[in-house]
């Protein structure tokens, strides 16, 4: 027992030492990516309509065509990595990629930890997608339920901590919703711009489900980059594209593309830039 | 002293920025301690009804029936050469949804197994695989003189078994009967992948939401070198116990 002490201890020493942060390297990112010809975007491949699978196996989108316009900017090739939640920032700091673009939430602790593009491209809310048959009318009836929800949500937190709900978390959006269609519980937990989509979707697995609830904690979507790059050219450019899409109307005629109902959020931004300018 | 050990973190997080929050986050530490227990219970109970599932294969492959024979064969075969991730899942998602629903006390219906339930299903069934075969080899290398003998004294099979087969397999199985339990252990991480709040998921909801994976990550390792740890305690003092000497090592 005494020599597991010994071991063990000595484990958790050298697991210390990697603790040890690497050091930031403070470079010029665009200068990088232009000399790689490459542009590496974390993106989603499970959030229809920003960013899914067609058919071949080729990841779309809205979020894509944005990328794709950022890539085209910088006269370089898109490189896309699919991410999740609980993985995109951390990829981001280790320099895997040089921007995620992956219905992330601007919240203030995640500003801490990777820049935000402002202006936000896009803005969401929380909601829930049930079965008709659950007959939910308010978030407190949630309360000691199994409810589904994806890993590495901003919301997860906040709604537990509101109305007590058994989280029941997956790895990923198709995980989740098989897990709802198999009653596993009695509600999904999510964005309510996806669950929009999915029920307008047409598609008739979905037919007996309805979003109950009224939407929550509205949260802005902005484009991640690294804390250095913030002020830096690589930065600017991505700041300036995002002005560009709001003031030329890019925004609404991409998700008049994908399908989606106009925002009020795009809507309103669009005014007030053009009004400025 | 609990006191102490949160301030400590506390400071360690504000001086070094290393973010150890299930040391003092009220709200981390208890879904932690959910995760710790959730795998602790699946893990015990797992590997009771593996150890059991292995008995009890083992006794009907060694019985007369061709036909038990034949689905403990079966059995074998079909969970030690499939990976446990795919059999859980297969569970979870196709077979979960075939069984009957009960109520869930909200007027709504539920599936009658849990995740947590199928995870403890599924592992218990693919470690209990191993253990017929595990057990299978002690078994075998019981020496066919001793059996005779014990036969030529009126033993009937059951008594053999419990009498002077099984106490001289054990000692002889332990070893690999050790490696298939730790290794059952750490294969609880999958249930991780149908939503089950064990270790690693515990773990992943904080870092996902504190954005401290390294931590989390050295914490997680040292969790489970304590786990297999008592583990690989209680295997050796049981082995120490059944210990004859003389007889093997």
């Amino acid at each position: 027992m005494k020599r597991l002490a010994i071991l063990a201890s000595g484990i958790a020493l050298a697991c210390a030492a990697t603790l040890a942060a690497l050091p930031a390297l403070a470079q010029d990112s665009l200068a990088k990516i232009k000399e790689k010809g490459v542009l590496s975007v974390g993106v989603k491949n499970d959030y229809k309509p920003w960013g899914f699978l067609e058919p071949s196996g080729k990841i779309v989108g809205l979020e894509i065509d944005l990328a794709q316009a950022i890539a085209d900017k910088i006269g370089v090739k898109l490189e896309m990595l699919p991410v999740i939640a609980a993985n995109r920032m951390e990829f981001l700091k280790q320099g895997r990629i040089d921007m995620v673009i992956a219905t992330m939430g601007d919240t203030a602790e995640r500003r801490k930890i990777v820049g935000m593009v402002e202006p936000n491209y896009y803005a969401g809310a929380t909601n829930v997608m049930a079965p008709k048959s659950a007959g939910l009318k308010t978030w407190a009836d949630l309360k000691g339920r199994k409810v589904c929800a994806v890993q590495g949500a901003y919301y997860n937190r906040r709604v537990t901590q509101m109305y007590a709900p058994d989280l029941v978390v997956f790895p990923s959006v198709p995980d989740a919703l098989n897990a709802l269609q198999g009653n596993n519980c009695v509600a999904f937990l999510f964005d309510d711009t996806l669950i929009v989509s999915t029920l307008s979707g047409g598609d008739a697995k979905w037919a007996g489900y309805e979003m109950p609830l009224v939407s929550e904690d509205p949260q802005l979507w902005a484009i991640g980059i690294r804390l250095e790059d913030m002020d830096g050219p690589f930065g600017k450019l991505v700041k300036e594209m995002s002005v560009d899409w709001h003031k030329s109307g890019k925004l609404l005629e991409l998700e008049t593309k994908w399908g989606i109902k106009q925002s009020p959020y795009l809507i309103e931004t669009n005014k007030k830039l053009k009004a400025a300018s | 002293m609990l006191t102490m050990i949160a301030a400590f973190f506390e400071r360690l997080n504000e001086t070094q920025g290393l973010n150890f929050s299930v040391f003092y986050d009220a709200f981390d530490r208890s879904r932690f301690l959910t995760g710790l227990w959730t795998t602790s219970y699946i893990c015990v109970v797992s590997i009771l009804a593996s150890l059991a599932l292995g008995l009890a294969g083992v006794w009907v492959a060694g019985s007369g029936s061709r036909f038990g024979r034949l689905v403990v064969r079966g059995y074998v075969q079909f969970f030690r050469n499939t990976p446990p991730l795919v059999q859980l899942s297969f569970f979870y998602f196709a077979v979960g949804g075939l069984l009957p629903r009960v109520s869930d006390g909200f007027g709504g219906q539920s599936p009658l197994v849990s995740g947590t339930g199928w995870a403890i299903i599924a592992f218990s069934l693919f470690a209990g695989a191993f253990n017929v075969e595990i057990f299978r080899a002690g078994i075998e290398a019981v020496p066919s003189t001793t059996v005779e003998a014990a036969e030529s004294l009126g033993y009937t099979r059951l008594q053999l078994y419990i009498h002077v087969v099984l106490p001289l397999a054990f000692r002889i199985c332990l070893p690999a009967l050790n490696n298939n339990l730790v290794n059952l252990v750490k294969t609880t991480t999958l249930a991780y992948a149908i939503g089950v709040p064990e270790l690693l998921y515990a773990a992943s909801q904080i870092w996902s939401e504190s954005f401290n994976v390294r931590e989390m990550m050295n914490v997680l390792l040292v969790t489970y070198v304590l786990l297999v740890a008592v583990l690989v305690f209680v295997m050796g003092r049981w082995e120490k116990a059944m210990r004859i000497p003389g007889y093997s090592t």
